[in-house]
């Protein structure tokens, strides 16, 4: 029974993903003043996607078509540990959030590698700046959790989750900073403005684009999925970890239904602040990414500091 | 019986190494063995006629070199049976060999510790074994004699065994430094490339002056003990000064053979010139032999342990973990990166030891043995990937005769398999999850989350950030490995020797890294085996196991307790399979959208050639700008100008060279303080006998007072 919610769970991940882009995109273009997509259109363009026949460079070895399953995969895995609708399933006892931040390495390191893979300026350009950005906002996501890991003295999120929701509303210094923190992580790794822009194509300013510029058909597809998955993941990590109520922690129907309608209305509110930030703030350049990382990196040390320093038992 | 083949092991490696010297009179054996051969040849089995065409003229030295590596390998596989043996039997095995002085008989202990990296030098052997024969044989005799290379080959492992086995200071200091010289001249075997020489003589120097400071160190205990057996040393009783001393002199000295920043600069000058599976069993194992003897010093024979030490650990291996990895992400040649990478390795290492002590030293021996099992496995887990991608960095340099990674690229279609070995090297070094890097660096970032438990607000405080620290070296880890594997086997090849590259033939030369790959895989997906081994050890050391080494089964990890942390990588593995192949079966079932292959797009210019390819010196290039006070960068460009007035530019010419700070701001100084100290003592000699009759006169009178 567990497992088959746990099965549901990582189900409902999958398939709201896209959902989210398009509820993203919707706020983004009314926003702008522009005529917005129908909600659904990420999932007409998925489909529309995999149903073409992929176009793949010649110069293109094993890896570059291995390479969007396997960024799906790691994907959907960190998917499986983090509670959307409930906390203490059973798939989440096997893996932490360490591992959580180690699928996402996993699934940059093929992606850096696909865009390697077929030669060309573009792919090589997108991968070390990928594998740049990354490098400093991992140490800063650590930071953050682990002031939240701390302070439950758990790394694994369910149960981090769980001390949250029973500790009650108590403002606590280091989270608010690990809040911040988080979400500039997020940002930056889910290649947003201001640190990228997934609307553009333009060779001097592109990350992600730039290396799965030779994807097509369904590998285009997978890699695009991925990439909503990856932008709900932090959407519900930042939602469940610091706003965990109610989250089901039982699995009776009601509970999770309940669970199911909360999550959805936090990621709603997220995307609304995010769709305002993205139309207020202008893309950074390249190198002041660094200032924007080493800035995240502080809150989460701050927040960790103000953890040890002012809340802890001794 | 276990001491009998631990015995086994150092005694082969030393038959190993002298049959190769029997290489220099291989003419004279031959007619021997033939003779020899003829008299015994009675019956006309299969045996005898395979045995008949070894003992051909030309066949022969093959067959002799098949045989030194055969007899390395059974000493490998010895030194495995052995550490596996005292590692499951939990005992302590003593013994005495009337070796050496008279009344100075060479004492044996054979403990967990011991075993345990008895059993990561056999692997390695093993692997070094199977690789050996293949990559030999392109050695020129004449020029480069296979006997010089068998012989200190075999030294240097029997030296490795010999340091773990030794329990006096004396037997100790001798194996040690058996390995020393014989590594010394393993990385001075291609001695024609005057770099080789010097690199080889900056090694010596260092190891000398490091076996000067572990001498030092023994010394201070034994001033406090009687004798220099181990037994003796464990019962002095040293003031916190005093052992503070020992311990500084310890890291020194095994700080230097473990290549910790500032002291590694030696590191990447030899560990590239010597041949590459001696490369492997140096950065993989000698490395590993320092940690050895460092642990033996501070855990075992100093009675007490300070938290103070810890920090400094702690410390040093932050700086190393930083230093190594942004260092080694800037070479191009693929050696260098890798024995920088080995720095970067040792830091991650002494930081988990470092914890391990300072929790240790405040009272929470379950803790101090968390950390001081992620240290271990994480040494072993190097040891098999580091061996790994030294093998394969030999096979590439054996089949495009280059080392620069800007001269590769494309050889993932050449040469698939050696390029699919490679890869899950790239990806465990890389702490992935499914591989074996990543369950130690999880275990390392575990103990660093248990801060909690210290009084200590400095500590609370460093601890964490060194945590992010680790996570900053993986993370920079991973886009080094990328940039390694990506510009080495992905793209288009970059010369013509890579691009007319192949497989390679020799079995064995496979072999040994799909070993070594196989170990990395199978201890990402178990690593209980690995740990349930150091937790022996552990319980021998610091009488304290792991608080909680299978509450959840053999499925899982979850070493504080089920409800801290757990991770289990089968389950994790089932889930990636059952994903990927969900995935892959939904979208691949409709034949009608085949893949189409077509040419790359290239914006509609046409000709994307491979120097359009991102360089490694381009891909680094934005680590380069963020952290550019890392490194001493010298960035030139040069333009060719041409035409009227000079308005033409014909070529670009970019050079760029990256140096360590260590050079200019301590070793430089150093040399300068050494060549003026000998100038000054140049001005007593001043060639004139009478002066010399005189100081011979005044140090006469000075000794008759005082020995009056």
């Amino acid at each position: 029974m567990n497992w088959l919610i746990a099965i549901l769970q990582t189900t409902l991940f999958v398939v709201l993903a896209p959902l989210l882009a398009g509820w993203l995109k919707w706020c983004k273009c009314h926003l702008q003043n522009r005529k917005a997509p129908s909600l659904l259109q990420p999932y007409r363009d998925l489909i529309k996607l995999t149903k073409k026949q992929p176009v793949v460079s010649e110069q293109a070895s094993w890896l570059f078509i291995k390479a969007p399953y396997i960024i799906f995969s790691a994907t959907v895995l960190a998917a499986t540990v983090v509670p959307l609708i409930a906390v203490d399933l059973p798939t989440s006892a096997s893996a932490d959030v360490i591992v959580m931040v180690g699928f996402f390495a996993f699934a940059r390191f093929f992606l850096a590698l696909a865009g390697l893979d077929v030669g060309t300026a573009f792919g090589g350009m997108g991968s070390s700046r990928e594998m740049t950005i990354s490098s400093l906002a991992e140490p800063a996501m650590l930071m953050a959790v682990f002031t939240l890991t701390m302070t439950a003295s758990t790394t694994n999120l369910s149960g981090a989750i769980a001390h949250v929701l029973h500790e009650g509303l108590v403002l606590r210094p280091s989270f608010v900073f690990a809040l911040f923190a988080l979400i500039l992580v997020a940002i930056a790794e889910t290649g947003r403005v201001p640190v990228d822009n997934p609307a553009t194509h333009l060779e001097l300013t592109m990350i992600h684009e730039a290396m799965i510029l030779e994807f097509s058909g369904r590998h285009l597809a997978l890699i695009e999925w991925a990439s909503q998955l990856k932008l709900m993941l932090y959407g519900v990590l930042i939602a469940n970890i610091f706003f965990p109520w109610g989250i089901a922690e039982s699995f009776g129907a009601s509970a999770l239904g309940y669970g199911l309608l909360a999550i959805l209305g936090k990621l709603m509110l997220l995307a609304v602040f995010l769709a305002i930030a993205e139309t207020l703030v202008a893309k950074m350049r390249l190198f002041r990414v660094q200032e924007y990382l080493s800035f995240a990196y502080l809150l989460g040390l701050l927040g960790m500091l103000s953890h040890i320093i002012l809340e802890a038992s001794r | 019986m276990i001491l009998l083949s631990a015995y086994s092991a150092v005694l082969l490696s030393f038959a190993s190494g002298l049959l190769a010297l029997l290489m220099n009179q291989r003419l004279m054996l031959l007619a021997i063995s033939q003779a020899a051969f003829k008299k015994f040849n009675s019956g006309g089995g299969r045996f005898q006629t395979w045995l008949t065409g070894q003992l051909g003229e030309q066949q022969f030295p093959v067959f002799l070199k098949q045989a030194v590596f055969a007899l390395l390998g059974l000493s490998g596989l010895f030194a495995v049976i052995a550490g596996l043996a005292v590692l499951l039997s939990k005992g302590v095995i003593t013994d005495q060999i009337p070796l050496g002085l008279p009344w100075l008989p060479w004492h044996i202990r054979f403990d967990g510790l011991s075993g345990f990296f008895y059993l990561i030098i056999g692997i390695a052997v093993c692997a070094v074994s199977l690789y050996g024969p293949g990559y030999v044989s392109s050695y020129q005799e004449n020029q480069h004699p296979f006997a010089a290379l068998g012989l200190f080959t075999g030294l240097f492992v029997a030296g490795m065994l010999l340091v773990l086995l030794a329990d006096d200071a004396f037997m100790f200091m001798i194996a040690w430094e058996m390995m020393s010289v014989a590594s010394y001249f393993l990385v001075a075997f291609q001695h024609e490339n005057p770099a080789n020489r010097r690199a080889a003589f900056l090694y010596l120097l260092m190891a000398e002056v490091g076996a000067l400071a572990i001498i030092l160190a023994y010394g201070v205990l034994a001033s406090f003990a009687d004798g220099f057996t181990f037994d003796a040393l464990r019962e002095s009783k040293l003031s916190v000064t005093w052992a503070s001393i020992a311990f500084v002199l310890a890291l020194l000295g095994f700080g230097m053979k473990a290549g910790v920043v500032p002291v590694h600069v030696w590191l990447p000058e030899a560990h590239p010139v010597a041949p590459s599976h001696i490369s492997a069993l140096m950065s993989g194992v000698m490395l590993k032999v320092a940690l050895y003897g460092l642990i033996r010093f501070s855990f075992d024979l100093l009675s007490e342990v300070h938290w103070q030490w810890g920090v400094v650990l702690l410390v040093l291996g932050t700086v190393s973990a930083l230093g190594g990895i942004l260092y080694a992400m800037m070479q191009p040649n693929l050696k260098r990166l890798l024995a920088y990478s080995s720095v970067e390795n040792i830091g991650i290492i002494f930081m988990v030891l470092g914890l391990s002590m300072i929790f240790m030293a405040n009272g929470h021996p379950q803790l101090a043995a968390l950390g001081f099992l992620a240290a271990l496995f994480h040494a072993f887990n190097h040891a098999l990937f580091k061996n790994l991608l030294f093998l394969g960095a030999g096979i590439l340099h054996h089949q495009t005769h280059e080392l620069n990674i800007d001269m590769m690229g494309g050889l993932i279609k050449k040469m698939p398999k050696t390029s699919f070995l490679f890869l899950i090297g790239c990806m465990s070094i890389s702490s992935l999850p499914l591989f074996n890097g990543f369950v130690s660096e999880w275990l390392a970032f575990q103990t660093a989350l248990q801060v909690d438990v210290l009084d200590n607000g400095v500590l609370r405080s460093l601890i964490p950030v060194s945590a992010a620290a680790l996570a900053l070296t993986a993370a920079l880890a991973a886009a080094c490995f990328v940039k390694v594997f990506g510009l080495i086997f992905l793209g288009q090849a970059r010369s013509r020797n890579s691009e007319k590259a192949q497989e390679v033939q020799d079995k064995g030369m496979l072999a040994a890294p799909a070993l070594l790959a196989g170990l990395c895989f199978l201890l990402g997906i178990f690593p209980g085996i690995a740990i349930h081994l150091i937790n022996n050890v552990a319980g021998q050391l610091l009488g304290q196991t792991l608080p909680n080494d299978s509450a959840l089964g053999w499925l899982w990890l979850a070493p504080v307790s089920a409800e801290q942390a757990s991770y289990s990588p089968p389950l994790v593995l089932i889930g990636a399979l059952i994903a990927g192949c969900v995935s892959f079966w939904y979208l691949r079932r409709n034949p009608a959208t085949a893949i189409r292959s077509a040419a790359t797009w290239d914006c509609g210019f046409g000709g994307v050639s491979p120097r359009m390819q991102y360089s490694s010196s381009a891909f680094t290039m934005p680590f380069r700008r963020i952290f550019a006070k890392v490194w001493i960068i010298d960035e030139q460009i040069k333009k060719d100008l041409q035409g009227a007035l000079d308005q033409d530019v014909a070529a670009v010419h970019y050079q760029l060279h990256i140096q360590d700070h260590s050079w200019p701001l301590i070793y430089m100084p150093i040399a300068q303080g050494v060549n003026t100290v000998a100038k000054q003592v140049g001005r007593i000699q001043t060639g004139n006998i009478r002066t010399y009759l005189g100081y011979s006169f005044a140090t006469l009178l000075l000794l008759l007072w005082v020995i009056s």
